[in-house]
């Protein structure tokens, strides 16, 4: 059987999930989201060091999706979104794990997971000099940051980047990306 | 000159240069999808300020968050500043960050080790 997102979007769904998403990935559902799960950790108290880094990932990963989707497949179910993605977020003692998927096309793989793996394979201190090479060498696109979404993720958590290809297609695979963000009492 | 005056929005930060009143103003959240669009106007409204600077010129930035998309355009906007100051003009950034925000310091402090103008960095404590 071939993958289906439905079914991998209803297996995040578990206890400790405060917020998810599947759809459309607009400049207005970004807001939403943002101001939903801003609000949810100012309810449970978390310290603004940790509020504020899940922000920033979770601004970095929605607009990742939000700049680099592919198209949906022609037998995709949800035909309606011109940028299809879902985001899932997960809040227990040990921290965040933010979930994002979205297709991407079969040819656009291997320069993603390179870009994966060279951030994985650096130090901290590696990933702080890969930041500032990209944003004083790089050119911007109109498309954002110059892949500077991944390396700043991993700067701000200090965590691997857990990522999986799934195949979807012969033409699209579905990405799926999960990052941890650790509580301050686990960070100390 | 005409200053540029733009207010805050959940998105994009509260802007102020002002020449007039010797103001440099970045305030508030910059995490718009498109980044480039929001700056461009204040990049070419420095291209103008630099041709006739005040003798001092102080950069204040209070922002909370920015994303990686801004994070380049207010690179552009320091390389403006950064003219100024080469032309024998004194010119000083503030980089203000809320007390224990280890990440906004950082983002400071990449931009000094890029940029050759004078930062501060003045923690604000609530």
């Amino acid at each position: 059987m071939s993958f289906g997102v439905e079914n991998f979007f209803n297996r995040l769904q578990t206890d400790d999930v405060i917020f998810s998403y599947k759809g459309d990935i607009s400049s207005d559902i970004i807001n939403y989201v943002l101001d939903s799960v801003e609000k949810k950790t100012e309810e449970v108290n978390d310290p603004s060091k940790t509020r504020k880094k899940v922000y920033n990932v979770l601004v970095e990963s929605l607009q990742n999706l939000y700049h680099h989707v592919a198209v949906v497949p022609d037998d995709f179910e949800d035909q309606s979104s011109s940028r299809f993605g879902l985001i899932v977020i997960c809040r227990n003692d040990k921290g965040y794990l933010i979930t994002a998927g979205n297709f991407i096309s079969t040819d656009k793989i291997d320069e993603l997971e390179k870009k994966i793996v060279k951030i994985n394979n650096s130090s901290p201190q590696e990933i702080k000099e890969l930041y500032k090479h990209i944003l004083h060498h790089q050119e911007i696109s109109e498309k954002g940051g110059g892949g500077l979404g991944l390396v700043d993720i991993a700067r701000k958590t200090g965590n691997k980047l857990e990522y999986e290809f799934i195949e979807y297609s012969e033409k699209f695979s579905f990405f799926t990306l999960k990052i941890k963000i650790d509580s301050i009492e686990v960070l100390k | 000159m005409e200053p540029i005056i733009i207010e805050g929005t959940p998105k994009t930060p509260t802007v102020r240069f002002d020449a007039n009143e010797g103001i440099f103003l970045l305030e508030g959240r910059s995490i718009p999808e498109n980044s480039v669009e929001f700056y461009k106007p204040l990049v070419d409204w420095l291209d103008n300020y630099k041709d006739n600077p005040l003798q001092k010129t102080v950069v204040e930035i209070k922002l909370e968050y920015f994303n990686t998309s801004s994070s380049k355009c207010i690179l552009d906007v320091f390389k403006k500043f950064e003219v100024i100051h080469k032309a024998k003009n004194e010119v000083a950034v503030k980089w203000f960050y809320e007390e224990d925000d280890e990440d906004m310091l950082e983002a400071g402090e990449d931009y000094e080790s890029i940029i050759r103008i004078p930062f501060e960095m003045i923690e604000i404590v609530e």
